[in-house]
């Protein structure tokens, strides 16, 4: 272990590991913080992502027109879901919503299911990102570094987008105070929608890039869910630099746990998340000051 | 008139259901297997195999009720209790997982219904907790793991890292190999097991396994996770410099498709092999093709194993609980596996246990075998009949 290539790769496991919940998660948050909706049926968002992406790749035998539909894809079901059940239930109860997209996540299951079997589908890696790269001094897989590279365009996009642009500020201002926005002339509704969509179609981003890495598989929007809703809570609630934060520390401490004292892994990030809810227990960047 | 008629037809019912009851020799059979949750292909491949002994034996009066285990264990519990006292089947079959039949152990054992297990290995099942009511013609997870020990010492490996999900399956099947690879004279540099169903990237673990620097990698991985595994052991090029050996669930016909280029290579050891080049399973590969539309695996020959040790028990005269129990044991024939017989000691099967490596070719994969180990049988591992 004093290896410093070890050191090497298993950051890079970590960084790779963050950016893809990065991905996941910044969807949740922005979706939560905006509308106030928990939405547990991210996680199978993120698993018809990979599904739909294998079959876009077998039928057209391109790994990227999977790439590029499948998040499109994703975002056309969840925009039949916020137009046929979520707009209806934004008001009702944090409970009625977790039950209904609870139930979701069981409907989404045997979809799956009646569609694609109950065997894992493998995705081959694209030929252009086959094989090794010798980056600082080790061999990293490329696609991995695909997902690393991928995953950070996203984020200086999203950081951008909330912090640069018109549309940021009116995001940032209906996260902060909704009501305040709607009177200054805002479009809550349709900009409800928009964001809704979009982090729909990150979640399916995230599924297509993690199928040639994880396979496809029906348990796997579930498997999921339980580390993106920490980061969500550990970033804190509704925050684009939570979600960074959170990603970060978790896929570091469950990297690195697995690595140093793997029979402790599976507690570690529990244990965190217990000492953010009792010290910091809006997160680590809370959206609301 | 009207009377008179209803009369005949009421007589024409007795009759019918006397007729009834007196085919009522029928023997009814449960199957216990999960049909939803994560072994549901599992559950199909058994069944297919199962029906199909049925089947090809021209038995016509056993009616085979089927159960959703879910595979888990108070499912498995509620549904074996409905089996044997609502439908008061004579015999079970089934069982996926070995937390469902340690789970069902006990009420199986109490009410004295014979069981046929067709997948659960743990050891304890036909060691310790074993039954004479509880016939496995499965496997056990030493009994396939074992043989690899000192078959990989005498390939010149010596230092071995093992990987394997952490629950009881994963432990036992590491454990058997250890027993015998450091017997021979082998050293496990380091292990670790994996939080099982939650891990998705193998990532840091894999590179754990590489700064150990050891001759060969060894693991138990299983449906969902052997697929991500050997993925992942490819992707990281791990395959090109230390060579990946395990028990042959890891790379499972039923599976091996989805596994793509990253299972072309891999050594592995099972009790079963489609490509066995026997007179038996030519004629139960085309035989299970025709019905299921695919190539068996082990879990169909497993299923297809516990039909036929149902069967033979039946032709032989066997009928009634107490009466199927003590002749399930007795079965003994050369079946698609090679030659399969029960261990009296234990009522754990006793068979060949194949050591072999899987060899892309094309789009399809085969199975190229390197050794044959005989009549693999486990300890009695304090079973008290």
């Amino acid at each position: 272990m004093g290896d410093p290539a070890f050191w090497i790769l298993q950051t890079l496991n970590a960084v790779q590991f963050s950016l893809l919940l990065f991905l996941m998660s910044v969807g949740l948050t922005v979706i939560f913080g905006l509308l106030h909706f928990v939405n547990l049926a991210h996680g199978s968002l993120y698993m018809m992502g990979a599904f739909v992406g294998v079959s876009i790749a077998t039928t057209t035998g391109s790994y990227w027109i999977a790439f590029a539909l499948a998040p499109v894809v994703v975002m056309a079901i969840g925009a039949a879901l916020y137009l046929g059940l979520i707009r209806r239930q934004r008001r009702s109860s944090p409970m009625n919503q977790v039950l209904i997209t609870f139930g979701l996540v069981f409907i989404f299951l045997d979809v799956a299911r009646i569609f694609w079997g109950d065997i894992a589908l493998g995705l081959e890696v694209p030929a252009a990102l086959a094989g090794s790269v010798h980056i600082l001094s080790v061999d990293y897989p490329a696609y991995r570094l695909f997902t690393i590279g991928l995953g950070l365009i996203v984020l200086i996009a999203l950081t951008y987008v909330l912090d640069g642009t018109g549309i940021g500020a009116m995001i940032r201002a209906s996260v902060e105070n909704e009501t305040m926005a709607a009177a200054i002339g805002i479009n809550a509704e349709r900009l409800f929608f928009v964001i809704f969509c979009i982090g729909c179609a990150l979640a399916g981003l995230a599924g297509v890039v993690a199928a040639p890495i994880f396979s496809a598989a029906t348990g796997m929007g579930i498997a999921m869910l339980v580390p993106t809703l920490i980061v969500v809570v550990i970033g804190g609630l509704g925050s684009l630099k939570g979600a960074i934060a959170g990603a970060f520390t978790v896929g570091f401490v469950e990297t690195f746990g697995a690595a140093i004292i793997p029979d402790f892994a599976s507690v570690l990030v529990y244990v965190l998340l217990a000492a953010i809810l009792i010290f910091r227990p809006s997160g680590l960047i809370p959206a609301r000051g | 008139m009207k009377i008179a008629i209803s009369r005949l037809t009421l007589a024409a019912a007795l009759t019918s259901i006397l007729g009834a009851n007196a085919a009522l020799a029928e023997v009814k059979v449960g199957l216990l297997l999960p049909a939803s949750g994560p072994y549901a292909a599992l559950g199909k491949e058994i069944t297919d195999g199962f029906m199909l002994a049925i089947e090809e034996s021209g038995l016509k009066d056993i009616k085979v009720i089927n159960e959703d285990t879910e595979a888990k264990p108070p499912v498995g519990l509620a549904k074996a209790r409905k089996l044997v006292l609502e439908d008061e089947v004579d015999v079970l079959s089934g069982v996926v997982s070995s937390g469902v039949l340690g789970a069902i152990r006990d009420f199986v054992d109490g009410s004295k219904v014979p069981l046929i297990v067709s997948n659960a290995g743990n050891d304890s099942a036909t060691g310790e907790s074993c039954s004479k009511y509880i016939t496995r013609v499965s496997f056990s997870n030493g009994q396939v793991n074992r043989p690899m020990g000192q078959w990989m010492y005498d390939k010149g490996i010596r230092k071995v890292y093992a990987l394997a999900p952490d629950y009881a399956a994963g432990h036992e099947q590491i454990d058997a190999f250890k027993k015998t690879f450091t017997a021979a004279g082998g050293q496990v540099i380091g292990e670790e097991y994996t939080p099982f169903g939650k891990t998705e990237d193998f990532g840091p673990f894999l590179t754990n396994a590489q700064a150990a620097k050891p001759d060969a990698v060894y693991v138990f991985y299983a449906g969902g996770e052997a697929i991500k595994f050997t993925k992942q052991y490819h992707s990281f090029g791990l395959d090109k410099s230390i060579p990946l050996f395990g028990s042959g669930f890891l790379t499972s016909s039923l599976y091996v498709k989805s596994e793509g280029e990253a299972a072309n290579g891999v050594t592995t050891s099972l009790h079963y092999v489609p490509t066995l080049d026997t007179p038996e399973n030519k004629a139960f590969t085309a035989a299970f093709q025709k019905k299921a539309g695919h190539a068996p695996s082990e879990y169909a020959v497993q299923g297809y194993d516990a039909g036929r040790l149902l069967t033979e028990a039946l032709k032989a005269g066997a009928s009634g609980r107490e009466a199927l129990a003590a002749a399930l044991p007795k079965v003994k024939y050369t079946g698609p596996r090679g030659p399969l017989e029960i261990d009296p000691a234990t009522n754990n099967v006793v068979q060949n246990v194949y050591i072999y490596k899987t060899v892309q070719k094309g789009e399809d994969f085969t199975q190229e075998i390197l050794a044959t180990v005989p009549s693999v049988k486990d300890e009695p591992n304090g079973c008290k009949m």
